[in-house]
């Protein structure tokens, strides 16, 4: 056996060292810098994919070649690879597209914002890939801290009162979060004497402070990764942030909590968690699919309703705990996470070009943009293909491992979810499109003339998030059971009524929608009650309630030790 | 009771408080103290964990305590970042006319 190989750590090591030289050097330097940085990483994370599919063991690292339990070891598998792979084309996309509006200014030493952004960037990249790459639970801890210091200032890069307003938010419920994180690996440790997460798995006896420690950190990652009802920081974050921004932080520091949830879950405990534990989680995901969409429907600004679509799209990630039993479970979800960092860093950088543009980004003043500056609109169509699930997009593959592994395990209410959540998604992007091919109200200005890099930025990784279901050509033999699938057979269900109304009804519901002129009211019962969500006291209480429910949930798990 | 435990007892009440404070607390930079709290007796457990766990002869496992000064940086950072924003937020409009909590 080997799978030993210094990439590993030189994908950690690289971003982190450009950070601390841009850090050094100022914000024009930190730009130019990323010009070999952005190539080099996306090298690297191709050279540990191409790697990872030809090894027959996960690739690992030992620092200082000492091996757990005494060293501290790097690890990737197909999982952790994908992750890499996507992180490096979602950088690549945003780094391009950040040349311009986020460059110093000409005549000016040093510009607040371009520094900021420069340092903080891959400072980003290096804590998203010491936390796919993270072997130990303690190692996990420091690396989300990494990513958290680096995407909470990514918010307020404008420095507005508001936004600095939402990084605070953000941060000290992130911290809420990896403290509750940080109990849990204090239990563990107290209890077994190593955090090493294969080690772990095959200590494991069914204690109390297993199940304890298990529900804290589990309940910790899940308000770092903003699922319902723990959202109260997520929509003024990602809404506030300048573009590029929104497009790292929705499509990607999101991810990170949830990939250790599963490496939890499905490593740590090896499904072991429970049918009532996992049916929590997945009952929470389904509520956050059908919550955020429907919210995200009422949004009147653009960023905002992606926002909310962002709080639905994580819900569908933790639809995978209960089918934990079938491989094509995981599968699914990892499938449906980089679909969704692909297309939904797409919809914002498509966002942003479009709101350069227009001067504003409400929904109902969209009339002529369509004309006006197709390529933004079509980036956001194909990222609005991917997110409802038409094929090829890569959600239509991991639905259909969702909705086969259902079957499998005879749980088709998780269909019946993602039903309704295609219906309400397809029902946002076409009003979005609706609106942008409506005639407009007084002609378009042109405020900015466009900048072709930064449409093909956003365009690429819009194509690459639609034409992602085809992965499975792409990867032969590869220990995902990507290249398993049938994709005859996926292809004929995604084509299928059953799996095409929802898109459809969705679709008739824009059409209605589109026929106001005015923004959607800014009241309701649903809007109240994510306001009331969103107050802080509350949000801790759902804390604790969650906490408490996931604990008791264990108590009532299968007896499996 | 050893004093490993009490130790590891108070830092579960430590935990308490923090908990607590950061939930109930309106003021911004008593969350942040609450949150320092908490720090505080997570790190005291650790030091309870190191304890118990000593074997070889050794007064107390490294590791835990290991993990606890790696612990203590992220804490400082985590306060330094957030006391820099409170500081800017403060000093922008929104927070000289610091409305009651609630969301934006």
């Amino acid at each position: 056996m080997t799978g030993a190989t210094p990439l590993l750590w030189m994908a950690v090591v690289v971003p982190m060292l450009a950070a601390v030289v841009a850090l050094a050097l100022g914000g024009r330097a930190g730009e130019r810098i990323h010009l070999v940085l952005l190539p080099a990483g996306l090298a690297i994370a191709v050279g540990i994919a191409v790697q990872a599919a030809r090894s027959e063991v996960p690739l690992h690292y030992h620092l200082g070649g000492w091996a757990p339990p005494l060293g501290v070891a790097l690890r990737a598998d197909w999982a952790s690879a994908a992750m890499l792979l996507v992180t490096a084309a979602v950088m690549c996309a945003v780094g391009l597209y950040a040349r311009g509006p986020l460059g110093t200014p000409k005549g000016v030493g040093e510009a607040r914002a371009p520094y900021a952004f420069w340092v903080l960037l891959p400072g980003v990249w290096a804590g998203l890939n010491a936390v796919f790459l993270c072997a130990d639970l303690f190692s996990g801890y420091v690396a989300l801290e990494l990513l958290t210091f680096g995407a909470v200032p990514l918010v307020c890069l404008d420095g507005r009162g508001e936004t600095l307003d939402a990084a605070l938010r953000y941060l000290l419920f992130a911290l809420l979060g990896s403290m509750l994180y940080l109990v849990g690996t204090a239990l563990l440790y107290g209890t077994y004497g190593t955090l090493d997460i294969g080690l772990l798995s095959r200590h494991l006896r069914g204690e109390p402070a297993l199940w304890i420690a298990i529900a804290l950190m589990t309940t910790g990652l899940l308000a770092k990764t903003a699922l319902f009802p723990l959202h109260l920081w997520l929509p003024p974050a990602h809404a506030g942030a300048p573009a590029p921004a929104s497009a790292v932080l929705s499509a990607l520091v999101v991810k990170a909590p949830f990939f250790l949830v599963v490496r939890l879950w499905l490593d740590v405990l090896r499904g072991g968690a429970g049918t009532p534990a996992a049916g929590l989680l997945a009952a929470l995901g389904a509520a956050a699919i059908l919550f955020g969409n429907v919210l995200a429907l009422r949004q009147a600004r653009l960023k905002l309703m992606i926002a909310y679509s962002t709080i639905a799209q994580l819900g569908y990630l933790f639809l995978i705990f209960p089918l934990a039993a079938s491989p094509a479970a995981l599968t699914g979800g990892v499938l449906q996470a980089i679909n969704h960092a692909l297309a939904k860093a797409a919809m914002f950088l498509a966002a942003g070009l479009l709101a350069e543009r227009l001067g504003h980004d409400r929904v109902a003043g969209l009339g002529g943009a369509g004309r006006a500056h197709p390529v933004p609109v079509l980036a956001f169509a194909l990222a609005g293909v991917a997110l409802v699930g038409l094929p090829p997009s890569g959600a239509f593959l991991a639905k259909w491992f969702l909705v086969s592994a259902a079957a499998q395990t005879g749980q088709s209410w998780l269909s019946r979810v993602t039903d309704v959540g295609a219906l309400l998604t397809s029902a946002y992007v076409f009003l979005v499109l609706a609106r942008a091919f409506a005639t407009p109200v007084e002609p378009l200005v042109a405020r900015t003339p466009p900048a072709r890099h930064r449409d093909a930025a956003a365009l690429a990784l819009a194509v690459l998030a639609a034409l992602l279901g085809l992965a499975p050509l792409a990867a032969p033999g590869s220990a995902s059971g990507v290249s398993q699938v049938d994709l005859g057979k996926a292809l004929a269900y995604a084509v299928s009524v059953a799996a095409l109304w929802p898109v459809a009804a969705g679709a008739a519901l824009a059409f209605a929608l589109s026929r106001r002129t005015a923004d959607p009211p800014a009241r309701g019962v649903l809007l109240a009650l994510d306001r009331s969500l969103r107050q802080w006291p509350v949000a801790g209480i759902s804390l604790a309630a969650v906490a408490l429910s996931l604990g008791a949930a264990f108590l009532l798990r299968d007896a499996r030790w | 009771m050893s004093t490993a435990t009490l130790f590891g007892v108070y830092g579960a009440v430590l935990v308490g408080i923090g908990l607590y404070g950061m939930i109930v607390q309106t003021e911004l930079l008593r969350r942040i103290v609450a949150f320092d709290v908490l720090g505080s007796g997570i790190f005291l457990i650790f030091g309870a964990v190191a304890r118990r766990g000593a074997a070889g002869g050794l007064a107390s496992d490294p590791i835990p305590q290991a993990m606890v000064i790696t612990g203590l940086v992220v804490a400082f950072a985590a306060t330094g970042v957030a006391t820099a924003l409170l500081l800017r937020l403060s000093a922008s409009a929104e927070g000289v006319a610091r409305r009651p909590e609630g969301p934006p």
